[in-house]
C-alpha cells in the first residue's frame, strides 16, 4: 500500500500497528458460555500530516468507529502505538481533548436538556476558550451552519440534521487541530449534506484543520478527500489517492459499441468479454488498468463500428469490489476462540 | 479520586492538575444544573419539600416509638436524635455531592459515557456533577434540624473539642458514604445494575445508623464495623461523645479511627474507579 505521509518528519496523527480486541461472551448451548475475541482493529498503520483531509471508509463492522474511539482516548488500545500531535490519547486524554474536535453522527456530544446556546457557553468555559476566539468562532459557525434560529432550542427538541449541525459547531469552537467526523452526514437530506461538506471544506482550507472522515456516503469522500483509507475486518486494505482505488480494486471499465446492425456477441477480442447485447448495441468489459485503444482497434477491424463510448467504474462499485474481496478468506480467522490470536 | 482511571497523568503534578481540573468542571456543571433547576422555581420548591418530608417521616416514626417507651436500647430520645442527625447529615452531603453516580450504569450500557471521555475534564467530576439535584438539600436541612434539637437536649458539656468532634464526624461520615457511592459506581462498569447494591449500603446503611447499635444483633454490628465500616460514620464517635460503652468492647482508641478509615475507603474507591474506567469498552454503535 502507498504511504503518502511516510516521509513527513512529524505527522499529526501517527498510528503504528494499532489493535483493539474485544472479549465477548457468547452463549453456546443452554448453560455454557464461551469467551470469544473480536479483533475489531487488527494492526493498522497510517500517518496523517497536518492539514490533510482523509476519508476513512469500510463496510459495517469494519472497525472505523473503534479506531476513532482509540484516536480520541475513549478506548484504550490493546496493542500498537498511537500519537496525536505527540500525545498518547490513553495516557493524557484531557490534554488531548483540548486539541481535538469530535462529531459522532450517531450520538450528540451536547447537553441534552440545555438550549444550544447554553451548551456552547458550557463548552466555552470547560475548554477555557478565550473570549475573542469564542465569539469569532461561534459567529462563523452560526452563519455558515444556519444556527441562528436554533440557539434557544433545547438539544432534545432539535431534528437530526439540526442537531448534527449543532454538534459540528460545538466540536470546532475551541479551534481543534484535528477534527474527527464519524458519519457526520448520516440521515441528512441533500441540502444539509451539502452544507456540512461545504463547511468542513472551509474549515480545512482556512484553518488548516486536519480532518479524518468516516462515512458510508461516498459522495462525501469524493467531494472532500483526495486521500482515502479503506478498512475491512480491522485491517487497512487500501491507503492512497482516491484515483488510485481504480487500479487497486481491479475495477473494470466498460466499452459500449454501436454496430451497423444486430450481430452475435463480439468475440475473440483479447482482454475483453461481452456482457450484454441489445439490438445493435453491445457492452464489453475489460480491466481498468488496460488501455482502451488496442481494444477499439481490434473491434473496428472486424466489426462495422458506428459509434462507441467508454464508461469508467464509479467509486461505489470499486469500493464494493474491495469490500467483497476482503470478505473472502479473512472472515473465519477473525473471531478466534479464547487463547488463540491473543492481543499483543 | 478526581483523576481518570487507568489513564495515569504524569506524577504528582498530574494528579494535582487533574484534581483542579475536576473541581473546576464539577463547579461548572453543578452551576449549570442549579441554574436550570431554579428556572422552574415552583417545581424545585415542591421537590425539596417532598425530599424534606420523606426524610422527616423517618424521624416521625422514631418520635412515635418514644411516645410509648422512654429509651430505645438504653438510649434516650435526644441521643437517638443525635445518631439520626449525624448519620442523616453525612449521607445527605454525600448524596448531594455524588448521589447522581448511580446513573453511571445506564451511561455504560448505552455508551453515552463516550461523550464524557471527549471533554477536557476528569470523567469522575462529570459523572458526579451530572444532574446535580439541589432538592437533596431537603434531607440535609431536615437532618440539621434534628441534630440541632438533640444538641440542645443532650446532657453533654459542649467544649470546643467536642464541637470539633461533631464537625469531624460529619466530614468523615460524608467521605465514607462518598466512598461507598464511588465504589458502587465503579462496580457499574461491570455490572450495570450494581446501583441497587450500592443503595442498600448508603440509604440502607443510613437507616441502620439512625438507631443505637445496642438494638441490633452483635454480628450485624461487627459487619458494619469491620466489613463495611459504616460504624465510623457516627456510632463509634457518638458513643464516646455520649459516654456510652461500645457493645463490641473495642479498645477506646478505635473511636478515633474515623479519619483514617475514611481516607482508606476513599483510596480504595479511587482505585476501583480507575480500574473500572480503564476497562470501559464503549458500545458497538
Ligand atoms: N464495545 C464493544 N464490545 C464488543 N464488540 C465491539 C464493541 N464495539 C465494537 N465491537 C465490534 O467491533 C467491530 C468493529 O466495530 P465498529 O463499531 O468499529 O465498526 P464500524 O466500522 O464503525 O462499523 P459501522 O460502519 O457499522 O459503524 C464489530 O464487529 C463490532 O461488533
Ligand atoms: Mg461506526
Amino acid at each position: 500500500m502507498t504511504d503518502p505521509a511516510g516521509t513527513d518528519p512529524e505527522p499529526l496523527i501517527d498510528v503504528r500497528g494499532l489493535e483493539k480486541v474485544f472479549t465477548v461472551r457468547r452463549k453456546a448451548g443452554r448453560l455454557r458460555r464461551v469467551r470469544e475475541e473480536v479483533r475489531a482493529v487488527d494492526g493498522i498503520t497510517f500517518q496523517v500530516p497536518r492539514g490533510e483531509m482523509v476519508g476513512y471508509i469500510g463496510p459495517n463492522g469494519a472497525g472505523k468507529s473503534t479506531t476513532i474511539k482509540m484516536l480520541t482516548g475513549i478506548l484504550v488500545p490493546s496493542g500498537g502505538r498511537l500519537r496525536i500531535a505527540g500525545i498518547d490519547p490513553a495516557r493524557e486524554r484531557t490534554r488531548l481533548a483540548r486539541r481535538i474536535g469530535v462529531v459522532f453522527g450517531q450520538r450528540t456530544t451536547l447537553w441534552w436538556d440545555l438550549p444550544l446556546a447554553d451548551s456552547y457557553e458550557l463548552v466555552r468555559r470547560m475548554y477555557r476558550i478565550p473570549d475573542a476566539v469564542y465569539r469569532a468562532n461561534l459567529a462563523r459557525c452560526v452563519e455558515l451552519l444556519d444556527l441562528a434560529p436554533l440557539l434557544a432550542v433545547p438539544v432534545r427538541q432539535l431534528s437530526l440534521g439540526q442537531r448534527m449541525r449543532g454538534d459540528i459547531a460545538a466540536a470546532l469552537l475551541h479551534d481543534p487541530e484535528v477534527l474527527y467526523l464519524d458519519e457526520p452526514t448520516i440521515g441528512l437530506d441533500v441540502i444539509s449534506k451539502a452544507k456540512v461538506r461545504e463547511f468542513v471544506r472551509e474549515v480545512n482550507a482556512e484553518r488548516g484543520t486536519t480532518v479524518l472522515l468516516t462515512t458510508h456516503d461516498l459522495t462525501d469522500i469524493e467531494q472532500l478527500c483526495r486521500r482515502v483509507m479503506v478498512i475491512d475486518h480491522g485491517r487497512l486494505v487500501y491507503d492512497g489517492a482516491l484515483d488510485g482505488l481504480r487500479a487497486a480494486a481491479d475495477g473494470e471499465r466498460t466499452l459500449v459499441v454501436d454496430l451497423e446492425r444486430e450481430l452475435p456477441p463480439i468475440d475473440g477480442v483479447p482482454g475483453a468479454r461481452t456482457v450484454r447485447v441489445e439490438g445493435p448495441r453491445q457492452w464489453l468489459v475489460f480491466p481498468a488498468a488496460q488501455s482502451a485503444a488496442p481494444l477499439v482497434t481490434a473491434v473496428a477491424e472486424r466489426y462495422p463500428l458506428v459509434d462507441l463510448s467508454l464508461r469508467e467504474p464509479d467509486v461505489e462499485s470499486l469500493i464494493a469490489e474491495l469490500y467483497a474481496r476482503g470478505a473472502t478468506g479473512t472472515e473465519p480467522g477473525r473471531r478466534t476462540p479464547d487463547g488463540q490470536g491473543a492481543p499483543a | 479520586m478526581a483523576d481518570d482511571g487507568g489513564r495515569p497523568a504524569a506524577g504528582r503534578d498530574g494528579w494535582r492538575a487533574a484534581a483542579a481540573q475536576g473541581l473546576y468542571a464539577y463547579g461548572l456543571i453543578v452551576r449549570m444544573w442549579v441554574r436550570s433547576t431554579l428556572a422552574y422555581r415552583a417545581s424545585f420548591v415542591m421537590m425539596a419539600v417532598g425530599n424534606f418530608a420523606a426524610c422527616a417521616l423517618d424521624f416521625v416514626a422514631i418520635l412515635l416509638m418514644f411516645s410509648r417507651i422512654d429509651a430505645l436500647g438504653g438510649f434516650s430520645l435526644p441521643e437517638v436524635a443525635f445518631l439520626y442527625g449525624t448519620s442523616g447529615l453525612s449521607l445527605g452531603l454525600a448524596d448531594l455531592l455524588l448521589g447522581s453516580m448511580d446513573r453511571l450504569g445506564r451511561r455504560v450500557r448505552d455508551g453515552t459515557l463516550d461523550v464524557l471521555l471527549l471533554r477536557p475534564a476528569p470523567v469522575f467530576a462529570q459523572v458526579a456533577a451530572d444532574r446535580f439535584a439541589l432538592r437533596r438539600l431537603g434531607r440535609i436541612s431536615q437532618a440539621l434540624l434534628v441534630l440541632g434539637w438533640s444538641v440542645t437536649r443532650l446532657e453533654v458539656d459542649w467544649t470546643v473539642g467536642r464541637v470539633l468532634l461533631v464537625v469531624l464526624m460529619a466530614v468523615c461520615g460524608t467521605a465514607i458514604f462518598g466512598a461507598v457511592f464511588t465504589t458502587g459506581a465503579a462496580f457499574q462498569f461491570w455490572a450495570q445494575d450494581a446501583a441497587e447494591v450500592q443503595n442498600s449500603f448508603t440509604y440502607g446503611g443510613n437507616a441502620l445508623l439512625q438507631y443505637p447499635p445496642t438494638v441490633f444483633a452483635k454480628d450485624l454490628v461487627r459487619g458494619v464495623t469491620f466489613v463495611v465500616p459504616l460504624a465510623f460514620v457516627n456510632w463509634l464517635p457518638a458513643l464516646r461523645l455520649l459516654g456510652r460503652p461500645d457493645p463490641l468492647g473495642l479498645p477506646g482508641w478505635v473511636d478515633f479511627l474515623g479519619p483514617a478509615v475514611a481516607a482508606l475507603m476513599c483510596a480504595g474507591a479511587a482505585l476501583a474507579w480507575r480500574y473500572g474506567l480503564r476497562g470501559y469498552r464503549s458500545t458497538g454503535s
